[in-house]
């Protein structure tokens, strides 16, 4: 540090400070805040002023304005990339402007175009940062949410809804403050992973100074060939329980808020679950199957032929034994009563430093209107689901992902409505 | 496509249309910028020479002590105007060449020279005895530095790349604490860095203003809050904390701070156009 009366050391630290007292931003930071956004946003080119449509000729397109946000019954893609986020402002004012620049900048990427128009000054980074660029849209969906911690930030407290907490400890859980919470959320799912990515990057990017990402997590799915419920990496169908993504009754019931200012929206619970691979796959099938309830191959609950067969959760077979074992995790899960729609990602990343195991697992998401019906599910396995032996709970979040967006208004006017 | 002549320029780009028009804009006058900023180099250099002399005079006299204040102080100089200084490739190994990079390079530890062997003499061996050769040479290569940057020809890339590049060098080497590891005075090289790059935006300031107040307003805000964060780990006798005093949060908040100085940064290339 340079001392302050060494004249020879000290650059100009004070006639900053006086620089800073005579244009009339000194200490204000408040008053910085929400024109700064604007002023990089700005500088690198974003035109954040016009509401931007829907392609209708983009190939591959998950559409953008609706009732509800995309990304929650649009058809599961092959990868995500889900970001939790913390906000570096404080003032509502900031957030709404962020969410209003945001919103041109996720059509745009959801219509497979550039962040912004290349310029002709190379003299300056892009606006985009390009990995996208020759990649269709790969029905991109980029769905915002927002978590319990924002609305203390922001001093909105009374306008946090009421089932919006964060999740009760849970037996056997062993979260890392690294995975976990955040003050907003971007799921990016795509059927390309760099497309994914590319979006998260670049909706951060554009934010810089504002948001700061928390922890992330990529994930992918496989279907097989003809279509059908996508297999996990412990081998079984993971979300044949779900309710039918075209069936707006049920999801009624299930999946959407229907009062307050999340009207159309829904809670989104993000699970990061560690798999111990190693230890599965010393198990036998056998064993495996008892640990689901299912047969791993065709997907049926015990007892039955077909992954989708409806079964009784009490039926016990003529030694008096539940057919489906109580232990099991389908077992334990339907006897909870409660329903979500589960759209998870299987993630591999590298190995655990401390063990030298596979990191991998799932990162777990589920949509709900109330977060409750997760934790009503997640209390049922408890410490009775034989599944505890091989996974692990690491991160966990909640967040209220906004209804959908009418063109010519932005991601989240109804809570900035009802302020 | 208004305003597109070509193909070429039809094929780079299908939705730009006005700014197709101005690539042909006059190269913006920046000379009195361009040799503000030649005189702070110069400035930089000529303290670096001075301060590395006591400090090579402080060195040979075995005052480890001694050195050992002068040793952080002095490379600020260094660090400010690095933009400048290392654009003479062998001359910046020579000075400021840490072991690994010498050994990336395929090169035995006996082609180490510089500031950094000095650095590991007084903070790992404890002595000067045997170094003095090194030392000696390192004043020979800071003369000659000195005596090069007074032919540098300042130009705009230089200025603005090097504000970005002044920021990652932070990003990269000092943030990690991988700059200085045997003294650990790596926070003496962030504020240089840091310095070195408020130095440039402050000279471009006024022709900033007059393309975007909104990124000049910005800017600042960014610079105070990456001084504000290294003023946390100022030590009384105004120098800093040992990298090692910092935690873990400590280094995040730090270049998360970084980072977001830098994006806005790196469009100060929007005076050029």
């Amino acid at each position: 540090m340079i001392a302050p009366n060494d004249e020879k050391r000290s650059i100009k630290k004070i006639s900053r400070r006086d620089m800073l007292k005579l244009t009339g931003i000194g200490a204000a930071g408040a008053a910085i805040g929400a024109s700064g956004l604007g002023g990089v946003m700005k500088a690198m080119g974003y035109d954040v002023s016009e509401p931007v449509a829907d392609s209708t000729t983009a190939s591959n397109k998950a559409n953008f304005y609706g009732k509800h946000q995309s990304g929650i019954t649009t058809p599961v893609q092959t990868n995500i990339y889900f970001a939790s986020l913390d906000v570096l402002f404080s003032t509502k004012n900031d957030l709404q402007e962020l969410f209003k620049q945001w919103t041109p900048l996720v059509v745009r990427l959801m219509n497979g175009e550039l962040m912004v128009d290349l310029t002709t000054n190379t003299r300056i980074p892009t606006g985009d940062t390009g990995e996208a660029v020759g990649l269709d849209a790969s029905n991109l969906t980029i769905t915002i949410g927002v978590g319990p911690s924002l609305f203390d930030k922001l001093s909105i407290q009374h306008l946090k809804p009421a089932e919006l907490e964060d999740l009760p400890h849970f037996p056997k859980d062993q979260l890392q403050k690294e995975f976990t919470g955040g003050d907003l959320c971007i799921q990016a799912c795509a059927d390309d992973p760099q497309v994914a990515f590319h979006a998260v990057r670049n909706l951060v990017r554009a934010a810089s100074g504002k948001v700061q990402i928390k922890w992330s997590q990529a994930g992918f799915n496989s279907f097989p060939a003809g279509g059908g419920t996508p297999l996990n990496l412990f081998a079984f169908k993971d979300g044949t329980v779900n309710p039918a993504i075209t069936d707006e009754k049920d999801l009624n019931k299930v999946v959407w808020v229907d009062k307050g200012w999340l009207k159309g929206g829904t809670y989104l619970v993000a699970r990061k679950i560690q798999m111990h691979l190693e230890t599965w796959d010393r198990t036998s099938l056998k064993d495996q199957e008892a640990t689901f309830g299912r047969y791993r191959d065709s997907g049926a609950p015990f007892g039955k032929t077909k992954e989708f067969d409806d079964f009784d959760v009490e039926a016990k077979d003529s030694n008096g034994d539940y057919i489906m074992p109580d232990t099991s995790h389908v077992h334990l899960a339907r006897k909870s009563g409660a329903r979500i729609l589960r759209r998870s990602y299987s993630y591999a990343s590298g190995v655990m430093s401390n063990t030298g195991a596979h990191d991998a697992g799932l990162i777990f998401i589920s949509f709900q209107k109330d977060p409750a019906q997760f934790t009503t599910v997640q209390n049922s396995l408890g410490r009775l689901d034989k599944m505890n032996e091989y996974v692990t709970h690491r991160g966990s979040a909640v967040f209220a992902c906004f209804p959908g967006v009418q063109k010519g208004s932005y991601l989240g006017e109804a809570l900035f409505n009802a302020l | 496509m208004a305003g597109c002549g070509n193909t070429d320029e039809a094929k780079k780009d299908k939705k730009s249309t006005e700014e197709q028009t101005e690539t042909t804009a006059q190269e913006v006058d920046l000379s009195t910028e361009l040799s503000a900023y030649q005189q702070f180099a110069l400035e930089q250099m000529d303290q670096f020479l001075l301060e590395t002399e006591e400090f090579v005079n402080l060195f040979k006299a075995g005052d480890i002590e001694g050195a050992k204040a002068a040793y952080a102080p002095a490379r600020m100089y260094f660090e400010r105007s690095e933009p400048i200084a290392e654009s003479f490739g062998d001359l910046d190994p020579r000075i400021d060449g840490r072991l690994a990079d010498i050994q990336e390079e395929g090169k035995g530890e006996e082609e180490w020279s510089g500031y950094h062997k000095l650095e590991h003499a007084l903070w790992v061996e404890n002595t000067t005895k045997g170094y003095e050769a090194v030392a000696d040479q390192l004043l020979a290569d800071a003369k000659e530095l000195h005596a090069l940057v007074q032919t540098v020809e300042v130009t705009p890339d230089l200025m603005i790349t090097g504000a970005v590049d002044l920021l990652n060098e932070v990003s990269t080497s000092k943030i990690t604490g991988e700059e200085e590891i045997y003294s650990h005075t790596d926070l003496y090289d962030f504020k240089a860095n840091i310095e070195g790059a408020e130095k440039i935006f402050e000279i471009l300031r006024s022709k900033l203003e007059a393309k975007d107040q909104g990124l000049v307003t910005t800017l600042d805000e960014k610079f105070k809050a990456v001084d504000d964060l290294l003023a946390q780990h100022a030590t009384a006798d105004g120098g800093y904390v040992s990298y090692e005093e910092l935690t873990e949060d400590h280094t995040k908040a730090l270049a998360a701070a970084v980072n977001q100085l830098g994006e806005p940064l790196s469009q100060m290339g929007i005076i050029l156009e």
